[in-house]
């Protein structure tokens, strides 16, 4: 039997992946999107499955406004990625680098 | 009255601000586009002003709206009239830097003013749904914003650094929701304030929750250790937009953490407490250390409201009424210190035309520009807490909440660190005091940039101590609406 337990698992794993995602990936700020994208399935999961747990609705409400804001957010990165893109001929993360201090 | 239009009653300044900004966007596309920037952004100034004006008229009582989402009371009205002044300002001390680098777009004030929606709504929030919808629609309008100087290089890199890891702190903050939301059985804060409160022992899904929240929101306000994006942020940013990251969403992002903790969190008092204390002494040292070695000022100016955030937490870490009334007077008068500081850097170009960026442009602006120099002095006197100075009185009193509530420790840290924050303010007065004049730097911007730097220096300066009254008053009564039900 499936139980709250096992899906706490699944996106707690997912959350993680997603974090290790931005941190130790160094090649490229596509992949950083797909981590964020990645966050914000766990914190869905989490959501739906304590919705369901709880005998509530309230949770699967607040999915559906995460998933209308994760899709705004990211139609801004990819955005905001493309002038970075114009200006600088590269999206590899290393390069990011002209402000330090 | 229908209960839809009597919640848009209450969320009076939103349902303004609302169409307000609809409106502008309509304005800016069909009535002249670019050209139309000046006329847009006294628009976009006016409408800030009626929704300033229907605050007005609330009742001292505390008031909810939305089935509960929602909630207007004096706490969350001081913090929109704060919110929405230094929005206004951000927008007004555009004008001349917009015209000058050829990137003045009308949608500037029409983002800043989607922004300022997102934050009159996270004061208001009442639930973590409309926490995390307001605190969004600030990021989202915010990432833009960074960019806006879509040309550049910097901004564009600003803008992609403070998106990824603003995002990351998103995802953070929502996991937190979703463990207190599955551990204490609703998103509600009234509610969660009961059920937390009814709990004899807590579970650790709670506090874990609690501690992810807390590290998103302090994300937005920059405390130490979720700082890094600060600096480059605003160093990459074109400098209006640095002025307003500085201001509006500092104080909105402040008034949500203290609504959060003691609206929502107020039974787990013993637990936020530390980690709040970590953060404000993080922040103090970091700030006061990390812009000694700094050449860039906007650099120096990012540091310095990291310190200064640190010295608001003072207030929050003392969990007493006593100490959110010092924290809020203490954001109002950082506001008018920090968009002082800026509009001071807006106003100078050096000869070339390019923006003044260096601490060193600045050598000899006394013999240059007496008036500008004098006004920098006193922010810099006044962010360093020399007594005459406004500046000193917020840091006495957040100090005094602290001693007050038994964090002996906490304030004599606060006193150090302050000193030592005091030498990089006062090597930017020597600078422009006691060094040979290095780069000829003139002066542009309008009237208005000029008229705001005199009432801010106006009211940093000894004069602005008539002041103090009144505005301690305002932020007790703030504070003491904050406690009614859950004190």
């Amino acid at each position: 039997m499936i139980g709250l337990s096992h899906y706490l698992v699944v996106s707690a794993a997912l959350f993680v992946l997603g974090v290790l995602g931005i941190f130790i990936n160094r090649k490229n700020v596509i992949i950083i999107l797909m981590s964020i994208e990645l966050i914000l399935l766990a914190v869905n999961i989490n959501f739906v499955a304590f919705s369901a747990y709880l005998h509530q609705v309230h949770g699967q409400i607040f999915a559906m406004f995460v998933l209308t804001v994760a899709a705004g957010e990211a139609a801004i990165g990819l955005a905001i990625l493309v002038i970075y893109f114009r200006n600088r001929g590269t999206i590899a993360v290393d390069d990011a680098d002209m402000m330090k201090g | 009255m229908n209960p839809t239009f009597a919640s848009i009653a209450i969320a009076g300044p939103e349902a303004v601000l609302t169409a307000g900004s609809l409106l502008a966007l309509m304005l800016g596309t069909y009535g002249g586009g670019d050209r139309a920037l000046k006329g847009l952004t006294w628009v976009c100034v006016l409408i800030l002003g009626i929704a300033g004006l229907t605050l007005l008229d609330d009742p001292a009582t505390r008031q909810y709206a939305f089935d509960g989402l929602y909630v207007a009371d004096g706490f969350s009205a001081f913090l929109k009239v704060l919110i929405l002044g230094s929005a206004a300002a951000s927008m007004l001390l555009a004008l001349p830097y917009l015209a000058d680098v050829k990137t003045g777009r009308f949608e500037y004030p029409v983002l800043l003013m989607l922004a300022t929606l997102g934050m009159c709504m996270m004061v208001s929030a009442n639930d973590m749904l409309s926490l995390y919808i307001g605190l969004e629609l600030t990021s989202l309008a915010s990432y833009v914003l960074a960019a806006f100087h879509r040309g550049e290089a910097r901004s564009s890199e600003a803008g992609l650094k403070y998106f990824v890891l603003g995002a990351l702190a998103s995802g953070i903050l929502l996991y937190g929701i979703t463990l207190v939301y599955g551990f204490a059985g609703s998103t509600g804060f009234p509610v969660m304030h009961a059920v937390l409160g009814a709990q004899a022992e807590r579970s650790l899904g709670v506090l874990v929750g609690l501690v992810f929240i807390v590290a998103g929101l302090a994300f937005k306000i920059s405390a130490v250790p979720f700082h890094m994006w600060t600096p480059d942020v605003y160093e990459g940013a074109p400098t209006p937009v640095a002025a307003f990251f500085s201001a509006a969403p500092k104080a909105a992002a402040l008034g949500l953490l203290v609504r959060v903790l003691v609206g929502a969190f107020g039974p787990m008092q013993v637990d936020w407490q530390q980690i709040v204390i970590f953060l404000s002494v993080a922040s103090m040292g970091l700030g006061a250390v990390g812009a000694i070695g700094q050449t860039n000022v906007k650099r120096l100016l990012a540091y310095s409201s990291i310190a200064n955030i640190g010295f608001a937490l003072v207030g929050l870490a003392a969990a007493t009424p006593q100490g959110i009334e010092a924290l809020l007077f203490y954001t109002a008068v950082y506001l008018a210190m920090t968009l002082g500081s800026f509009l001071v850097v807006l106003q100078l170009r050096r000869a070339d035309g390019a923006p003044v960026e260096l601490l060193s442009d600045l050598s000899g602006l006394s013999k240059v520009r007496p008036g500008l120099a004098a006004a920098l002095a006193i922010f810099m006197f006044s962010l360093a807490g020399i007594p005459p100075l406004l500046g000193f009185w917020p840091k006495f009193a957040v100090f005094q909440a602290a001693v007050g509530a038994g964090l002996v420790p906490l304030a004599i840290i606060g006193f150090i660190t302050s000193v030592v924050a005091a030498y990089y303010y006062l090597r930017l007065v020597k600078v422009m005091y006691f060094d040979d004049a290095g780069v000829a730097v003139v002066s542009d911007g309008g009237r208005t940039n000029g008229a705001m730097i005199a009432a801010a220096a106006l009211f940093c300066s000894p004069i602005g101590m008539l002041a103090i009254t009144p505005l301690v008053a305002a932020a007790g009564r703030a504070a003491a609406a904050l406690y009614v039900i859950t004190g």
